[in-house]
């Protein structure tokens, strides 16, 4: 199986395709279910990438180093992407990704919300607080190649 | 019986389990999840999700005898409860979660624990129909042939 892009997604350009990755993309996943977490990591690890997970947006946040108690930002570790819950207990992956947009450091960094609900609103709330795309779980080994193609490079 | 006739066995099982519908299409997805480097992925899977599940229920359980019910609480059970079951394909204990949700909005105790009762039955079924594919699986395997894909 190889870990390209392949004839799967029809959304890459040549371009994208001839891009190699000297290491393997970093992806953060955040969820508070942990069947949900097995199952993303799967995914990830399946379309060759290199996954953390976190169980709340607290620990993801020291993950990434801007816990409440890191002011040394040269702690952060380097992540391609992060993929996160929007309905999770204490922070949402609303709060979340606003917490990294805010952050001059991670701002660049994708954010993908993943929800159950499919709802209009909280699709457009996401989208415009910076969020690169919003995708309905259960997630698919499909959903993983588009995510690939078209976000990390 | 043989290598072919436990294979038949296995196939026709896995079948009715969809067109009674235990499961669905995500747990196709799951099983294509499953490689030679992770042969044991769904069990594994399906095993945290049993562990899961019977955690919730009993969390249910509790938070429905209190005196005083907090809804929040058991939807939140609920809602974790859902999630899972939507994850691995069980689609039968998925549906009751749903209604269970509309009764926690409502605030309906009588309906809270009607839905309680339906899905523990639901998630009770599902676990044997799933440890009798797994028993299946091991058969063949035990057998010296490979599960059908």
């Amino acid at each position: 199986m190889d870990g390209g892009c392949g004839g799967g997604c029809g959304g890459c350009s040549k371009d994208d395709i001839a891009v190699e990755f000297g290491d393997e993309p970093h992806v953060l996943a955040v969820d508070d279910n942990l069947i949900d977490r097995k199952l993303v990591e799967k995914l990830l690890k399946n379309s060759s990438c290199k996954v953390t997970t976190a169980e709340n947006g607290l620990r993801a946040l020291e993950y990434l180093g801007l816990g409440s108690d890191q002011r040394n930002t040269l702690e952060i570790s380097k992540v391609n992407l992060i993929i996160t819950d929007y309905c999770m207990p204490g922070m949402t992956g609303y709060e979340l990704l606003k917490k990294i947009k805010e952050s001059s450091v991670l701002k660049e960094v994708p954010v993908v919300i993943l929800s159950s609900e499919n709802s209009p609103t909280r699709i457009s709330q996401c989208l415009e607080e910076g969020a690169q795309m919003f995708m309905l779980k259960p997630l698919k080994q499909s959903d993983v190649k588009q995510l690939k193609c078209h976000l990390m490079r | 019986m043989d290598v072919l006739q436990l294979q038949k066995q296995f196939v026709d099982y896995r079948a009715s389990l969809y067109h009674e519908g235990f499961l669905d299409e995500q747990f196709t997805q799951l099983q294509e999840l499953q490689d030679e480097n992770n042969p044991d992925f769904v069990v594994e899977v399906v095993s945290l999700f049993f562990e899961d599940s019977e955690r919730l229920l009993n969390e249910l359980t509790k938070a429905l005898e209190q005196q005083s019910i907090d809804f929040k609480r058991v939807d939140a059970h609920v809602h974790q409860l859902k999630g899972s079951s939507s994850s691995i394909g069980a689609q039968r204990v998925q549906k009751v979660c749903i209604a269970f949700r509309n009764y926690c909005e409502e605030q309906n105790i009588e309906g809270c624990l009607k839905c309680l009762q339906q899905v523990k039955h639901e998630y009770s079924l599902v676990k044997t129909k799933f440890e009798t594919m797994f028993q299946l699986e091991q058969q063949i395997l035990t057998a010296g042939g490979s599960i059908p894909v």
